[in-house]
């Protein structure tokens, strides 16, 4: 247990030091939140959707925490590159438990990123519906969270480099975001779309999200929550897997 | 304290270590000196369980690294080839952070970090991020992290590479009077013979993974009838400058050393 909570105290100590790093990643959900919240506004307005920075904030908030804890997982080539990996691998506590703490820790600072974007999208006008929406918003950002710090981590097990990071980014992350329903909403596009959008794990977590807070869904609460929950389970048990065969 | 039996790793059909067999007595200094790729670091990984050996036994402080590994890995404290410290966190913090992770408990862990840190002339810096430290400090701080579980065993591969004259002098007094008041047993690799020759007792020479010198440095000379120790690793091992590819994990430190570089 001790093992858990020093590594997750290492990533909170670290997230907190670097200013850089939070006002940096803060940009990009910044970006899409003016620039295609404003921009499509009025034509999403006019095809008689309603308010798109009501739709398109909770799909932010989502793509704030996917990357977060990508990037919070495949730090781990990082640590590998400056040596502090071996540190904890020759110490004598399982590797699983050293797996969970940093899982845990890239997980609540991407939460903790996530909730800054919240902040972020209430000042540029977004309204929840309820504040009892907000234990449920949690619960689904905690999972995202979860799954995708330990989808970033098992990713970082397989590599030993950063040329693989751009292929990881550029070809998984990114096709997953812009294909999640966090953008637009999934009903009414070409079946193919939907088909893909069905078996992206960020759907169920935008899906989620955007239930809680402004209580539009396409799968259905239990659902979302089904989902996710399953796939944390199997992307601990993978990442974990890949993380102990990690060779010096 | 550490034994070693017709060890061998093959990697594929490569034998990075052939058959080797040593012993090291409790409190001694051992060094394990051999040209670059001759299996030094393979060998420090066995014995440290982080490689499992393809066949032959290892024994530390009568322990096996593969069926006891978690029992083992208590008893030893290791400097590694390359850094391996958090730059991120305090001096401090890295030993707090080291102490936890095994298991020293809170009281005699603020009681060990400060003596250590102490010892280690780290004390006043104990609260400034690592990656303020120069080479020499960090070095410093990553041997007295590796004590501060009182470990029976220190392994230190190649711990003054990099290193100025003053620091590595300065490092190896520290080293040699821990291992007089702590009893510790070391195990150290270097290229510089005259570290070696000064303060080990007992040095193994491996050459393309095979030991082929062992002894006291004045058994080693007088067996090649050599002047130096230096003189008697070359008469051993040949002069022939041997070619190690450089490993993917080498190529990207040199890359984000160019790329830290050039932002400064």
């Amino acid at each position: 247990m001790n093992a858990v909570y020093v590594m997750w105290i290492r990533q909170l100590k670290r997230y907190s030091r670097s200013r850089a790093r939070i006002v940096g990643s803060l940009g990009q959900p910044i970006l899409f939140l003016l620039g295609l919240g404003f921009g499509f506004g009025s034509i999403y307005q006019r095809a008689g959707q309603g308010n798109y920075i009501q739709f398109l904030a909770p799909g932010v908030v989502a793509m704030t925490v996917l990357f977060s804890s990508v990037f919070s997982g495949i730090e781990l080539i990082w640590d590998r590159q400056f040596g502090f990996l071996k540190e904890t691998l020759v110490a004598p506590v399982p590797r699983l438990a050293i797996m969970i703490g940093r899982t845990l820790g890239g997980a609540t600072v991407a939460v903790l990123q996530g909730l800054i974007v919240v902040i972020i999208c209430l000042i540029a006008g977004f309204r929840v519906t309820s504040v009892g929406a907000l234990p449920m918003m949690m619960v689904y950002m905690i999972l995202t969270a979860i799954l995708f710090t330990a989808f970033g981590t098992a990713v970082a097990s397989l590599l030993s480099d950063f040329q693989g990071f751009q292929l990881v980014m550029n070809f998984l992350i990114m096709p997953m975001f812009f294909l999640s329903g966090a953008l637009f909403p999934l009903t009414n596009v070409p079946r193919l779309l939907e088909i893909v959008a069905t078996f992206n794990p960020l759907s169920y977590g935008v899906d989620g999200l955007r239930l809680a807070l402004i209580g539009v869904g396409h799968f259905g609460a239990s659902m979302d929550l089904a989902v996710l929950s399953a796939l944390v389970v199997i992307v601990l048990i993978l990442g974990g897997y890949l993380f102990s065969r990690i060779q010096l | 304290m550490i034994r070693a039996r017709d060890l061998v790793k093959k990697f594929g059909d490569f034998a990075a270590v052939k058959s080797i067999s040593f012993e090291v007595e409790r409190g001694e200094i051992f060094a394990f000196l051999g040209p670059n790729g001759a299996g030094k670091t393979t060998t420090i990984k066995m014995l440290t369980t982080l490689l499992k050996p393809t066949s032959g036994s290892v024994e530390l402080d009568g322990l096996d690294p593969v069926s006891q590994q978690s029992e083992v890995r208590k008893r030893f404290g290791i400097v590694f080839q390359d850094p391996s410290l958090d730059d991120e966190l305090t001096a401090y913090e890295n030993m707090d952070f080291h102490g936890t992770l095994y298991r020293v408990p809170r009281k005699l862990r603020q009681e060990r970090i400060a003596l250590l840190l102490n010892l280690f002339e780290l004390w006043d810096r104990r609260n400034d991020p690592v990656k303020q430290f120069s080479g020499g400090m960090k070095r410093r701080l990553e041997i007295a992290r590796s004590l501060l579980h009182t470990p029976r065993i220190i392994f230190l591969d190649e711990p003054t590479i990099g290193l100025d004259p003053q620091t590595r002098n300065q490092l190896w007094t520290h080293v040699k009077k821990l291992n007089e008041e702590e009893q510790v047993t070391v195990f150290l690799t270097t290229h510089y013979m005259e570290e070696a020759e000064r303060v080990a007792q007992r040095i193994a020479v491996i050459d393309h993974g095979a030991i082929v010198g062992q002894g006291s440095p004045d058994e080693l000379k007088r067996q090649t009838n050599a002047e130096t120790l230096e003189g008697a690793f070359l008469a051993l091992t040949g002069s022939t400058i041997r070619q190690e590819d450089a490993s993917g994990l080498d190529q990207m430190r040199n890359m984000a050393r160019a790329w830290r570089g050039s932002r400064r």
